[in-house]
């Protein structure tokens, strides 16, 4: 014999009418929320029309320019747009050398404060250089520009006539390495004139390196500090020195937030138009020599000649304003990529 | 089979002090300090007496190598290979972090050594460039011309970027769904935008395009075909301060706790007043951070100026006609010129802008120092008075209630 037991959920009943039956439970929206909702959206759609609207305006305008070209847009090293021989190939290698002097720099610059601030300073220090570190990021780049111009140029890396510095040092003992070398400049030859050294693609690099270091110490020390203090314990519990700690538990939790702000350094890097302006004579063939005068980038490209009355010549500048912004945005998306998916990023 | 044996502590132990793991070691200061001074006199003698070198920048690299090696002789002595090694990553991040606070000093003091020049004048704050020519004397000409510029600029892009930004960063945060992803994906996308190309974007839309057509141009759009000015440059601000004023803002917006949204929710309040009164007031401080952040940003970017804004001597309190320079304009303008005393000015108005950028960083820190949620100590002094006084006029309340109705 089985004993069932059976339901014995009883509805209540209703002393007259209908049966009760589940309610809806989804209200209409008040009035003042469907205005919100409204405005909200509104205000979401306008902005993504302006920024689709810049981008959109970019390409249109480009096109002729790039039609004209081709592909050699890209390859041609010239700018003459009268003459229809333009092309960025020597400015946009330009700009790459420029972001990598750059980023070589400042990479150990600022992975070193972001240690200090996070591992090292003294408690009641660290929200101090926190601000410094950040406050240093709002600096005006014509400010870094005119100091790279009026003190590191002349007084620090290629002082006097014989160009005594820091590029000089590297082209006379590091030269046979190609990109250190310089042409027609003769490092033991005492007439040899400085201004070969000037205005390079390296003094650029160090004032864009001055710009961008606090951009990624900034982003790197959030990172360092979010580091499980678990973890870190349990690195010490197992005897592990300070830089063993770090070795071990801050650097490998970092790893994705350092290359993400490492990148996000680089697109700022790349973009970077007055420090270059300032320094640089800007040149269109590749100028693969990092330590000679002459160089350039899109952006300073831009700068000089957006006076250009002609609208091919507007159009050119479009068109290499096209490949600046295209190759920041695929860095900046690789940077946001890496951040999201690493450990370390996720809460950023 | 093993016994556990529990340390015993000797009755008379007392109270075990508490010891200080951190912290340097006599030996390791005078450990540091030996290496230092060895290092400066050996580099001295390499550099006086020795060797042809000079510089001071070969001098600094030298001494820093030398020390590095002489500690690591000097601490190798007693400790073990992991000491070492941490001891040498130590000096190695010092140094690092050294070299970046030398150089943002630098930045700033040599900035304003320079412009002390000019800055002595009282003149450089009130006059413009209208009567001085590239020669005349620093008691001549000024850059009020350059401060109106600047701040009207930042104000009418404020104008633009702040309703919008926190209103899409809104839309962003509190109305989640496909759409919104697909904005907040383009937003992050235009984070990228390099300065000049919004300035150059503005250039041949607005000044280029929009002037030709201006006479084909229905009336009420003819006021946006303005031609090199003010307003131009204001709209290659915000153009390029938007995106950074929105993500700003999102990111501060979502920090919002939701059991916040949910109470307020619950307890019946509609969407908008939720927003209105629990989002927006929790994320105030981040919101203001992040709109003054963006200023900072866009007050001293020059690139986006350059292309739009064109150059004049004149004071132009009109942002919609005529040229209007601006500060970081005139610094750009005036050190590229041969002559010493624009370059004086230039740096002159370079330390200005970096006393303005300095402001609102501070004011910035002032305002969104702390996260929300958290209270100032006047704050909390406050709120403790408002409740006390509420707890007063209660108790009277009562008391009146009371003889009210005894009697």
């Amino acid at each position: 014999m089985t004993i069932v037991d059976e339901p014995r959920t009883a509805t209540p009943s209703t002393p007259d009418g209908a049966p009760d039956r589940p309610r809806s439970v989804r209200s209409r929206l008040p009035g003042s929320d469907r205005v919100f909702r409204g405005v909200a959206r509104a205000a979401g759609t306008a902005v993504l029309v302006i920024m689709l609207l810049v981008g959109l305006f970019l390409t249109l305008q480009a096109f002729p320019a790039v039609r004209q070209a081709g592909w050699g847009f890209l390859t041609r090293q010239d700018w003459d747009t009268e003459g229809n021989n333009f092309g960025v190939a020597g400015v946009l290698i330009g700009t790459v050398l420029i972001a990598l002097v750059a980023i070589t720099i400042a990479l150990p610059l600022a992975v070193g404060a972001a240690l200090y601030i996070s591992e090292y300073a003294p408690r009641r220090l660290a929200p101090f250089l926190v601000n410094l570190v950040d406050l240093m990021a709002a600096v005006p780049s014509v400010v870094y520009g005119i100091w790279g111009f009026f003190l590191l140029q002349p007084h620090l890396l290629v002082v006097g006539n014989q160009g005594e510095g820091l590029p000089r040092w590297l082209t006379t003992y590091l030269g046979w390495i190609p990109i250190f070398a310089v042409d027609d400049y003769d490092p033991r030859d005492p007439e040899a004139s400085a201004s070969r050294l000037t205005s390079s693609t390296f003094i650029a690099g160090i004032v864009v390196a001055m710009m961008v270091t606090p951009i990624i110490a900034s982003v790197m020390r959030e990172v360092f500090a979010q580091a499980p203090a678990g973890e870190r314990e349990g690195a010490y519990a197992l005897g592990a020195t300070r830089w063993g700690m770090i070795r071990a538990v801050v650097l490998p939790f970092g790893r994705g937030g350092m290359i993400g702000a490492t990148m996000l350094g680089l697109g700022r890097a790349l973009g970077e138009t007055i420090g270059v302006v300032l320094i640089i004579s800007i040149g269109f063939v590749i100028q693969p020599h990092i330590l000679q005068n002459g160089g350039g980038s899109i952006s300073a490209l831009i700068a000089s000649r957006y006076q250009e009355s002609t609208d091919m010549g507007i159009a050119a500048l479009m068109g290499a304003g096209l490949v600046l912004f295209a190759m920041t945005l695929v860095v900046n998306l690789v940077a946001g990529v890496i951040i999201n998916r690493s450990r370390s990023g996720a809460q950023s | 089979m093993s016994t556990t044996t529990i340390p015993e502590r000797p009755v008379d132990a007392g109270e075990e002090p508490r010891r200080a793991t951190g912290g340097a070691r006599r030996t390791d200061v005078f450990a540091a300090l030996g290496a230092a001074w060895a290092a400066l006199s050996l580099t001295a003698l390499l550099f006086t007496r020795l060797t042809p070198f000079d510089g001071v920048l070969g001098f600094a690299v030298v001494a820093f190598l030398v020390f590095v090696a002489i500690y690591a002789m000097l601490v190798s002595l007693d400790e073990r290979a992991p000491t070492v090694r941490d001891r040498l990553a130590a000096v190695f991040v010092h140094a690092l972090a050294l070299l970046m606070l030398v150089a943002l000093v630098v930045v700033v003091v040599f900035t304003i050594y320079r412009g002390l020049d000019a800055l002595g004048h009282r003149n450089f704050y009130t006059q413009d460039m209208r009567d001085a020519g590239p020669l005349q004397p620093l008691s001549v000409g000024g850059i009020r011309h350059a401060v109106l510029g600047t701040l009207q600029q930042i104000a009418i892009a404020l104008a633009f970027t702040v309703p919008l930004g926190v209103t899409a960063a809104v839309f962003l945060a509190e109305l989640p769904g496909r759409f919104s992803r697909f904005v907040r994906m383009i937003v992050e996308a235009m984070t990228a935008l390099p300065s000049v190309v919004a300035g150059l974007f503005v250039y041949s839309s607005v000044i280029i395009l929009l002037n030709r057509a201006k006479d084909d141009l229905p009336g009420w759009l003819r006021w946006l075909a303005v031609g090199k000015s003010g307003f131009a440059a204001a709209l290659a601000i915000s153009v390029m301060m938007l995106p950074i004023v929105i993500r700003a803002a999102d990111v501060v917006i979502r920090l919002v706790p939701g059991t916040l949204r949910e109470a307020s929710l619950a307890l019946g309040a509609s969407q908008w007043r939720t927003v209105w009164h629990v989002v927006l007031p929790t994320a105030r401080s981040g919101l203001m951070t992040a709109v003054i952040l963006g200023t900072a940003r866009g007050i001293g970017e020059t690139s986006p100026v350059l292309l739009t804004s064109g150059i004049t001597a004149y004071t132009n309190a009109n942002p919609f006609r005529e040229p209007q320079v601006s500060l970081p304009l005139f610094v750009y303008n005036s050190v590229t010129r041969p002559d010493a005393g624009m370059i004086a000015r230039g740096f002159g108005a370079a330390a200005v802008l970096m006393l303005l950028v300095l402001l609102l960083f501070a004011a910035a820190r002032i305002v969104g120092g702390r996260p929300a949620g958290q209270l100032s100590r006047g704050q909390r002094r406050r709120r403790a008075g408002r409740s006390y006084r509420d707890a007063v006029r209660f108790a009277a309340r009562a008391k009146a209630r009371h003889e009210e109705v005894s009697s």
